[in-house]
């Protein structure tokens, strides 16, 4: 339920059943609401159990890779004596995604009872969550509500007296994109520049201080208190397309439609019904243009690819591009693409930690081309010069924030390249003051 | 655990620091060090939160900026010493982010989004009502007055909220430019 929008009648409301409602908030109101029923299941099931119900369940993460939540977990070494960890990411930074923080707003019992499940569920006393810095009310909301657990007894040295101890620690992140992936955030919670890691080796096996870790969404969590409660089976149930997408998700729709807002969908929902229907369709006398569906680090779709698409993992690769986030940046007929994909390659230029060649150089570069582009000084070489700095920047750097930077840019120039050549031809007034 | 009886020493080394353009015409003022009482005591307490005391870095760099409004040299050097890092280190992890202020901002520090999605829905038109409005006269300056600081930032995770505005730890959905008037009339 996208607040401050009603539910839909086509929603599937699971983990927005409570966005907009501020009693569910408190810790009293979020039990009155079955909260931490799920909790109290967990304790009473064995760590292997849980994992087991989870990999049934076909959940999948909802950072934007989809690895399958439940196999995760299962990587976590057993009886090596040392200590784990679970850390939570709630950076979310990625263009057109703001799901996390709604979910925190709304519901941070629902978010601390996940980590607790998924905390014990790896063998971890101590979970982090990290929390963007910019996010100041979803910061104080999740410290209000640590604490209430803390005093009701869901969180501390024996949750609901089960002799387990589980500790949140909540760590504000202070502005850095790059501190949404994985590794660059588990520097960035030991004091450390949010520099990505080298893999191997991964989390698992040593993390966050060297131990084993599991990092997981706010989102991926969240859904683990709905799926002990109900049923693996129910969970997997919710598919309306491939049986490999499974449950409901919070999709983000942002840009040209008339009611922005997080619609909670069954996998594999027609995303035509999600942008014209859910999310309200266009404003008078414009017409579909382009969608961007998983934050902004997925190619770009066409009106017609995104009307066809469903709305599931594979769905949207099947159409030309990745669910990733499931942030769906909406384009109209008035949206100017080769300054959209410039304003995001500056995105990128700016959060890119430069330790890697390809990528600080290709950023910077691929933004300074599309400007001159917009200025009316581009070249008719430029496009195919964009392309070959975009293969140099993809598929070779420690992380992938690189080849989200030439995602859009060279799916733009193949999908829509008319764009592109009304600014080369000078056919197009220049976007950009020439200085 | 913190060693408070070597602040003074390196308080003064931190004036010397201060010395590459950070004096900002309190030179004779003596520095009054953050983390003593309360705030040493936050600190304090996050040391069992975190295998090592390295880790409580952001969260100090985060208590002195609620304080003072930025971080100097000065109090950069008092978290080393509580902390036992080298000050370059802490200047090196406090660059990397751009949320830390290291030099003095104006009373109000205003962020607006201009990512893609924000610039879609006007973003562009809002951050000049802010500009115009503050008297800052351009992006990321700060107003005659002190009173003001407008930066653009990237994408701030409310996209479905354009364009959503930071007005020091005030979030404020859905701005448009003629409520700038109005919502900067509240920060005085
Ligand atoms: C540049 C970059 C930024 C990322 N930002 C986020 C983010 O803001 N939130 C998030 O949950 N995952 C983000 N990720 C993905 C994480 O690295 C990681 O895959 C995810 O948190 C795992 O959780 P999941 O399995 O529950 O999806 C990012 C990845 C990259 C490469
Ligand atoms: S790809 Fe870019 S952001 Fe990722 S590690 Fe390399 S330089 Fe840093
Ligand atoms: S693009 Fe402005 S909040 Fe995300």
């Amino acid at each position: 339920m996208g607040y401050p929008h009603r539910p839909h009648a086509k929603e599937t409301v699971v983990l927005s059943e409570y966005f907009g409602d501020a009693e569910a908030r408190t810790y009293d109101g979020w039990v009155k609401r079955g909260g931490y029923q799920a909790l109290k299941k967990a304790l009473g099931m064995t760590p292997d159990a849980i994992i087991e119900e989870i990999k049934a369940s076909g959940l999948r993460g909802r950072g934007g890779a989809g690895f399958p939540t439940g196999l995760k977990w299962s990587f976590m070494p057993k009886g090596d004596g040392k200590p784990h960890y679970l850390v939570c990411n709630a950076d979310e930074s990625e263009p057109g995604t703001f799901k996390d923080r709604e979910i925190m707003r709304w519901t941070p019992h629902q978010l601390i009872e996940g980590c607790a499940i998924g905390a014990y569920s790896i063998g971890a006393e101590r979970c982090y969550i990290y929390i963007r810095g910019e996010f100041t009310e979803p910061w104080r909301i999740m410290n209000a509500a640590v604490a209430e657990a803390y005093q009701n007894g869901a969180l501390g040295d024996n949750v609901f007296g089960s002799g387990k101890r589980i500790d949140i620690v909540l760590h504000r992140g202070a502005g850095a994109y790059i501190c949404g992936e994985e590794t660059a955030m588990m520097n960035s919670i030991e004091g450390r520049r949010g520099n990505p890691r080298i893999k191997p080796p991964f989390p698992a096996q040593a993390g966050l201080f060297g131990m084993p870790t599991t990092i997981n969404n706010v989102e991926t969590l969240t859904a683990t208190s709905h799926i002990l409660n109900r049923g693996a089976a129910w969970y997997k149930g919710l598919c309306l397309n491939n049986p490999k997408s499974t449950g409901t998700k919070l999709f983000s729709v942002c840009g040209h439609v008339m009611k922005p807002g997080n619609f909670e969908i069954t996998m594999g929902f027609p995303m035509k019904d999600l942008i014209h229907d859910l999310a309200g369709g266009m404003r008078p006398g414009r017409r579909l243009k382009a969608v961007i569906p998983g934050g902004s680090s997925v190619p770009i779709m066409t009106a017609a690819e995104a009307e066809a698409a469903l709305c599931d993992y594979e769905g949207i690769i099947e159409k030309g591009s990745m669910l990733g986030s499931a942030g769906f940046i909406v384009m109209d007929d008035s949206a100017d693409l080769v300054y959209e994909i410039y304003r995001l390659a500056k995105f990128y230029a700016h959060e890119s930690c430069a330790q890697c060649t390809q990528c600080r150089e290709g950023t910077a570069w691929t933004t300074k081309i599309l400007e001159r582009i917009l200025k009316g000084e581009g070249k008719p070489s430029d496009l195919d010069l964009l392309l070959d700095l975009s293969d140099q920047m993809t598929g070779k750097t420690i992380c992938v924030l690189s080849d989200s930077c030439a995602t859009p840019i060279v799916s733009g120039i193949k999908k829509f390249p008319e764009e592109f050549e009304a600014y080369l031809s000078r056919a197009k007034a220049p976007a950009l003051a020439a200085v | 655990m913190s060693a408070p009886g070597s602040r003074p020493v390196l308080h003064q080394l931190g004036g010397v620091a201060s010395g590459h353009g950070h004096g900002h015409g309190h030179a004779e003022q003596p520095y009054a060090p953050v983390f003593v009482g309360d705030a040493l005591a936050e600190l304090q307490a996050l040391f069992p939160k975190y295998p090592t005391k390295r880790a409580c870095l952001l969260p100090a760099l985060w208590i002195v900026q609620e304080r003072r409004g930025w971080i100097s040299p000065e109090a950069i050097d008092e978290i080393g010493t509580v902390l036992e890092l080298s000050p370059a280190y802490i200047r090196g992890v406090a660059t990397f982010y751009t949320m830390y202020h290291l030099h003095p901002v104006g009373r109000h520090f205003i962020q607006v989004c201009g990512t893609s999605p924000c610039h879609l829905c006007g973003s562009d038109q809002v951050l000049d009502a802010i500009v115009r409005e503050t008297g800052c006269g351009e992006v990321g300056a700060t107003s005659a007055d002190g009173r003001f600081t407008v930066v653009e930032v990237e994408c701030l995770g409310a996209c479905g909220f354009a364009t959503p505005v930071l007005i020091d730890d005030d979030f404020h959905d859905s701005v448009t430019p003629e409520q700038v008037p109005g919502l900067l009339a509240r920060y005085s």
